[in-house]
């Protein structure tokens, strides 16, 4: 049947594995050759820039070289103040998440199953959808005030419209012939809910929980830009007016991490719900 | 045994699919319901299966009358239709929820030994051939044990060998509860393969236009004279059934080379 490991059968799985027929190029095919690949143009242009104010051809004030980003961060870091800025950052996006999944799935469920819902709400949904979220800031401050409250109302406001689109066009997309099944069954509508259509929009939710995720970090930056004594936002804003665009570098990548970490964190904890997946995730 | 009584169905567009239909199914029999595409054979068995409501007539069951899916009858889907978050194992037991652990483990582990699939209860359905999870399908079907059983097509989309083999495994179940079988199908051969009479349904609306007894011996060889000579039967029939009525009727003999 399988010809060709045949007189390598002797040989260790994993290099049976990575042996590319064209010798030449294996470095590029090892375990991580890909990341490596993506690394080298960031990398080269840090160096290239180190390099450059190093040997005073630049002055670096408006763009530091990343010797001095990283000298600010491990300064922020060791100091405790990074810290009490990501964990600030990170509570506002975590409130306003959960509120905004919890009635994005809530709201979705309700007219994706309820035809009568669908049309008494969709459509005013779908109207303030259309207006950007940061366009209510002047409103939310005026209702709820300038501190918690109105940044994690607008998380929430973020968050909500793609749970919401997400879970609605699930529910709306499930196959009527798997329905059928649940049907010739005889299930209740409760078992047919919870047996067919809850498994059936499951992986949906899931891209739109992520996606919403994605948006609560950008509306926790545009909220703490508009004011606020701590957050990241709060950094990258200081870092503008005390002209230190270090520390904004610094708050960048500190977000990046951060919400690269907590979507990390989403998938680990929900793809197993998923694993049952006939898509080409593996490959991608 | 199986009663349809002066059956139509009629879709809210006004077209007529089915104009009554009256039927007598006895009891442990396999019956085909024969014809072209278009005579109303699905929505018949949809009708069967309580997923339609039927515009007139009445359907029963031993004299209980059937309006929505009854527990006395179960379906095999022209698609496998399994759910695919749930195992192999999990598929078959679905309309199991009622039973003990272990009564359920214990009527798939069978369901799956007879289909030849024992060593696939694990696997999720997107890891198995067609074939395959029509057999789960099936096997699904048989396992709650239903007086009568409803095919539709389910084997039109497999190869003839992979079919051949799934009539075996059809029969096998079939032989241990002796359950009513209504196999629709398109497939002459199928219909002589498998069924104890066979119903040709005229389209445009459907209605039944002739009922062949197939009084062979199982199991049955394709090639055996009585087969041959049956299938012929119900080929001259199927022709008739599909040109218009009023044109005169042509030569029994050669209707076979006409159809198709």
């Amino acid at each position: 049947m399988e010809a060709g490991p045949l007189p390598l059968a002797a040989a260790p799985a994993e290099s049976l594995r990575e042996d590319s027929p064209k010798g030449s190029r294996r470095s590029l095919s090892l375990p991580g050759g890909r990341v490596v690949t993506g690394l080298v143009l960031p990398l080269g242009l840090a160096l290239l820039w180190e390099g450059a104010v190093r040997a005073g051809l630049a002055q670096g004030r408006l763009v530091p070289p990343p010797s001095r980003v990283i000298a600010t961060l491990w300064g922020l870091a060791a100091s405790g103040e990074l810290w009490t800025h990501v964990l600030a950052s990170l509570t506002r996006v975590a409130a306003g998440f959960g509120f905004g999944a919890v009635a994005g799935i809530a709201v979705g469920a309700l007219t994706g199953t309820l035809p009568l819902a669908r049309r008494l709400v969709d459509p005013s949904l779908q109207a303030l959808r259309a207006i950007p979220s940061i366009a209510w800031v002047p409103l939310f401050i005026l209702w709820f005030g300038i501190f918690e409250a109105s940044k994690i109302t607008l998380i929430a406001v973020g968050v909500f419209f793609p749970v919401y689109l997400g879970v609605a066009g699930a529910i709306a997309g499930v196959d009527r012939k798997l329905v059928e099944v649940g049907r010739v069954f005889r299930l209740s509508r409760l078992d047919l809910a919870r047996r067919i259509l809850l498994p059936a929009v499951l992986p949906a939710t899931l891209v739109a929980l992520r996606t919403g995720l994605g948006l609560g970090f950008m509306f926790v930056a545009a909220a703490e830009l508009l004011g606020a004594s701590e957050g990241l936002g709060y950094l990258l804003l200081d870092g503008q007016q005390l002209g230190k665009p270090d520390q904004i570098v610094a708050a960048i990548l500190a977000f990046a991490a951060l919400g690269k970490l907590c979507d990390a964190v989403l998938v680990g904890l929900t793809q197993p719900l998923a694993r049952w997946q006939d898509t080409a995730r593996d490959t991608l | 045994m199986l009663l349809l009584d002066r059956l139509s169905k009629t879709y809210a567009d006004g077209t007529r699919a089915l104009a009554d239909i009256s039927l007598e199914v006895r009891a442990g029999e396999i019956l085909a319901l024969i014809g072209g595409s278009g005579c109303g054979k699905t929505t018949l068995l949809r009708l069967i299966a309580g997923l339609d409501r039927a515009s007139a007539g009445r359907i029963s069951l031993d004299g209980e009358a059937i309006a929505a899916p009854h527990p006395g009858v179960g379906i095999v889907f022209q698609e496998p239709r399994l759910l695919p978050w749930l195992s192999v194992a999990d598929n078959v037991a679905f309309g199991l929820a009622d039973l003990s652990r272990a009564e359920r483990r214990a009527r798939v582990a069978h369901a799956l030994d007879r289909v030849g699939l024992a060593e696939h209860a694990g696997r999720w359905p997107r890891d198995l051939s067609g074939g395959q999870q029509q057999r789960v399908a099936i096997a699904r079907a048989f396992v709650t044990a239903p007086k009568v059983l409803l095919l539709d097509e389910p084997f039109s989309a497999l190869d003839a060998l992979t079919r051949a083999g799934l009539h075996r495994h059809l029969l096998a179940l079939w032989e241990e509860s002796r359950p009513t079988v209504v196999l629709v199908t398109h497939d002459v051969a199928e219909a002589v393969a498998l069924a104890d009479r066979a119903v040709v349904l005229r389209p445009k609306p459907g209605r039944i236009d002739d009922a062949i007894p197939l009084p062979l011996s199982r199991p049955r060889q394709p090639s055996a004279p009585g087969s041959e000579a049956a299938a012929r039967t119900i080929l001259a029939s199927l022709d008739r059934s599909l040109r218009p009525e009023g044109e005169p009727d042509r030569a029994r003999p050669d209707a076979s080379a006409l159809w198709w």
